[in-house]
């Protein structure tokens, strides 16, 4: 398994570069992993799908659906495409330390 | 070498069945969902996906359907349909695949495009007016093959 150094701290990541153990992830990683991938600052906005995307992960042990970040995140479908464009579900879930997600919506 | 991604499919959803029309939703939803650029094209019973008063009351077919493993007869007994269609209802809604027109509108609001087929509107004396608000037009087939240009064209 690879790894790479986020925020001073070495992680287990796969061949896709999502982390293999959600625990390894802090905040402080979260725009290093973003700049990896080509988004820049992160807003409010970023930070609100972050925060609900790792609590929501804690709680139901599922990453959630776009429209799960919708209807009990707060936070639009149009708003998620503009923050992560080309690959929100895929791209939010890796900036938040979370594998990669498996549903088909 | 690896294979060159895809980066843009149209999706031509002709049939009005529950089943008829959600795996156009669900692949055009995907299509965005990996930076793919989507048109929805609605044609014949596929439009009603895409009608106001029609496109959350769409059934699953219960008669002619080998794949219900259920006999023709009882198919057409009258409330099977609306059994199966709500049974099948619930357990999209575990795995987060939302209602019909819920998924119109987020697929809109990911930047796919929907378009009705002008044939059909003309047949069934259609306006824009029955058809929901993300509806971008009504087009002729010409309209869409130059829509469809550069891209993957999906029948379903």
């Amino acid at each position: 398994m690879a790894t790479k150094t986020f925020a001073g701290k070495s992680v287990e990541v796969d061949d896709e570069g999502f982390l293999v153990n959600p625990d390894d992830w802090t905040e402080n990683m979260a725009s290093e992993i973003a700049a990896e991938i080509g988004i820049g600052d992160l807003t409010d906005l970023h930070w609100k799908v972050i925060n609900f995307m790792r609590s929501d992960f804690k709680e139901k042990g599922q990453i959630p659906t776009i429209r799960r970040i919708k209807n009990a995140g707060g936070v639009s479908t149009k708003d998620v495409y503009a923050c992560f464009p080309e690959g929100p579900a895929k791209k939010a879930a890796m900036i938040s330390g979370l594998g990669k997600p498996q549903g088909c919506v | 070498m690896a294979e060159e991604k895809i980066k843009k499919v149209s999706i031509v959803v002709s049939k009005g069945s529950l089943e008829g029309v959600y795996p156009g939703l669900i692949m055009a939803n995907g299509a965005r969902m990996e930076g793919i650029e989507a048109n929805l094209f609605f044609t014949f019973f596929g439009l009603e996906a895409i009608i106001k008063k029609k496109m959350d009351k769409l059934k699953v077919a219960t008669v002619g359907n080998p794949a219900m493993h259920m006999p023709s007869l009882i198919g057409i007994i009258p409330g099977i349909s609306s059994f199966a269609t709500s049974m099948m209802k619930k357990e999209m809604d575990k795995i987060d695949i939302p209602p019909v027109s819920e998924f119109v509108e987020m697929i809109h609001d990911a930047g796919a495009k929907l378009y009705g087929c002008k044939a059909t509107v003309d047949m069934f004396h259609l306006s824009m007016d029955d058809f929901c608000e993300q509806t971008d037009s009504v087009i002729n087939v010409g309209k869409f093959y130059e829509i469809s240009a550069g891209g993957q064209i999906i029948f379903t």
